[in-house]
């Protein structure tokens, strides 16, 4: 829920509403809101909570925020299943 | 992970931690906020490796913990009602009610569906119109722009068959509400980076004034946590109380001003009641009126659901940082993340499930980072 993890907008679909983005989280791509950070290029860096861009990221504290979250397998976590951890955790799994 | 090689810059680690060390000539205690931070704390072994004198407290900053039970009660009694779609985090899924979860709601036919985003559950309540889509819009200040858009969407696009279950959480509030309480210990806060992200500082210095505690905006990466600390206590060894900005690089003193407009337009101030903790007041958001046909409470008649809290869970005290998780006895016997009295064992933010994650089994002077004896989900 706190994780807000950084990501190179990759593609802005202008004609969205709201304003959407194609985000890049170190391979993992999916689409973000952009509503909040209307001024935001391709090729630039964000931070992303629960799919919306809240602020933009400058490339080299991005790039290192990825390669910790990376190492620490917590991009797999973001992005993982949710249904398959809740049943590993219940003991079902 | 408990050595300090294993940091992304070992020296810089050591180098702040020889500077705080240095600095610190008396004991301080520390409070983080965030529950993401507390799980990279944990994680990491920060407190372990921090001098005797600074001591870590663990704060309320977990959303998932301090969703009141009674909130949780009403989640289950809609998801399991026929022709609703329930939409939720996954991190909600295996929190406690009274006598389930919504991991087993599912399981017994609820239709429960994960979403990565609030605008997710929007549009599969736009693409199956014949169904009540329900979004379980809990957080702090960081998730309420995204909730709050959702709902905006929704009165846009005219979709009737939308709402949402609030259980909106504010932290300056539980900042006030710990510092008043008698037994409060702490000195300092390492103040939740993202929420300020998104809100900026302006409600800080007041508190900083107030209670005299310096007040340091910090991020989540060990790194961040760091110089969080480091900051936080060479102000109180200067006798300072000021709000600092440790995470200038994604907090701007206004916040995100777009977001915070679409808050205050979607939501309004309420007194609410924390899990563990209790009612604080002016601590939560609500539905405006003007969104009010949007509250799943009020359409699906949930209001009266009152629920009482197992005695036996000390929740509430590790969450206002009176008490470490191992000090409850049922830490680790009849509370585990399997079978999870309180949502601070279940959530991966939470201090009880890092601590025993990291089989902090024996108080804090236990070795971290070893590999948990179960399988969890830690989020930092």
């Amino acid at each position: 829920m706190c994780l807000a993890v950084p990501g190179k907008v990759v593609a802005i679909d202008d004609s969205a509403d709201p304003l959407t983005g194609l985000i890049d989280f170190g391979g993992v791509q999916k689409q973000a809101c952009l509503e909040y950070v209307p001024e935001v290029r391709v090729g630039e860096y964000v931070i992303v909570h629960v799919g919306f861009a809240l602020q933009r990221l400058d490339e080299e504290s991005a790039l290192a925020s990825l390669k910790l979250f990376e190492e620490l397998g917590l991009l797999e976590e973001e992005f993982g299943d949710a249904w398959e951890q809740a049943a590993k955790e219940a003991g079902t799994a | 992970m408990k050595y300090i090689d294993e940091f992304n810059d070992p020296d810089l680690a050591r180098r702040l931690l020889d500077e705080i060390s240095a600095t610190a000539t008396r004991p301080w205690a520390l409070m983080e906020v965030c529950g993401g931070q507390t799980h990279s704390i944990i994680r990491h072994g920060i407190d372990q490796l921090l001098p005797e004198q600074v001591e870590l407290i663990h704060g309320p900053g977990c959303p998932v913990c301090v969703t009141p039970l009674e909130v949780i009660d009403k989640a289950l009694e809609i998801a399991a009602r026929p022709g609703v779609i329930f939409c939720s985090f996954g991190d909600m899924l295996r929190v406690p009610g009274t006598d389930r979860d919504l991991f087993r709601v599912k399981g017994e036919g609820g239709d429960v569906r994960v979403v990565y985003s609030p605008l997710d559950a929007l549009e599969l309540a736009r693409r199956n119109p014949d169904r009540e889509v329900v979004f379980f819009a809990i957080g702090f200040e960081t998730t309420a722009p995204a909730n709050a858009m959702a709902v905006h969407q929704a009165r846009r696009l005219s979709l009737t068959n939308f709402s949402l279950l609030v259980s909106h959480v504010r932290v300056p509030p539980a900042i006030e509400a710990i510092m008043t309480a008698p037994a409060c210990r702490v000195q300092g806060f390492l103040a939740a980076g993202h929420v300020c992200s998104v809100m900026g500082t302006a409600e800080y210095p007041e508190l900083a004034e107030r209670f005299r505690v310096p007040l340091v905006v910090t991020g989540f990466e060990p790194l961040d946590i760091l110089e969080g600390i480091r900051r936080a206590v060479r102000q109180l060894e200067r006798g300072e109380h000021r709000v600092e900005n440790a995470y200038e690089r994604a907090v701007r003193a206004d916040g995100n001003p777009a977001a915070v407009r679409m808050i205050e337009e979607v939501f309004e101030v309420t007194d609410r009641n924390w899990r563990g903790i209790g009612l604080i007041p002016l601590s939560g958001w609500r539905l405006t009126e003007a969104f009010r046909a949007y509250d799943a409470e009020h359409r699906f008649d949930v209001t009266d659901i009152r629920t009482e809290e197992p005695a036996e869970c000390r929740a509430g005290e590790v969450l206002q940082g009176l008490i470490k998780p191992t000090e409850c006895a049922a830490f680790g016997t009849t509370c585990t993340p399997r079978t999870p009295l309180g949502a601070t064992m279940v959530s991966s933010e939470g201090a009880c499930a890092a601590y025993y994650l990291y089989r902090r089994m024996n108080g804090p002077t236990a070795q971290a980072g070893q590999a948990p004896r179960e399988e969890m989900n830690p989020v930092a």
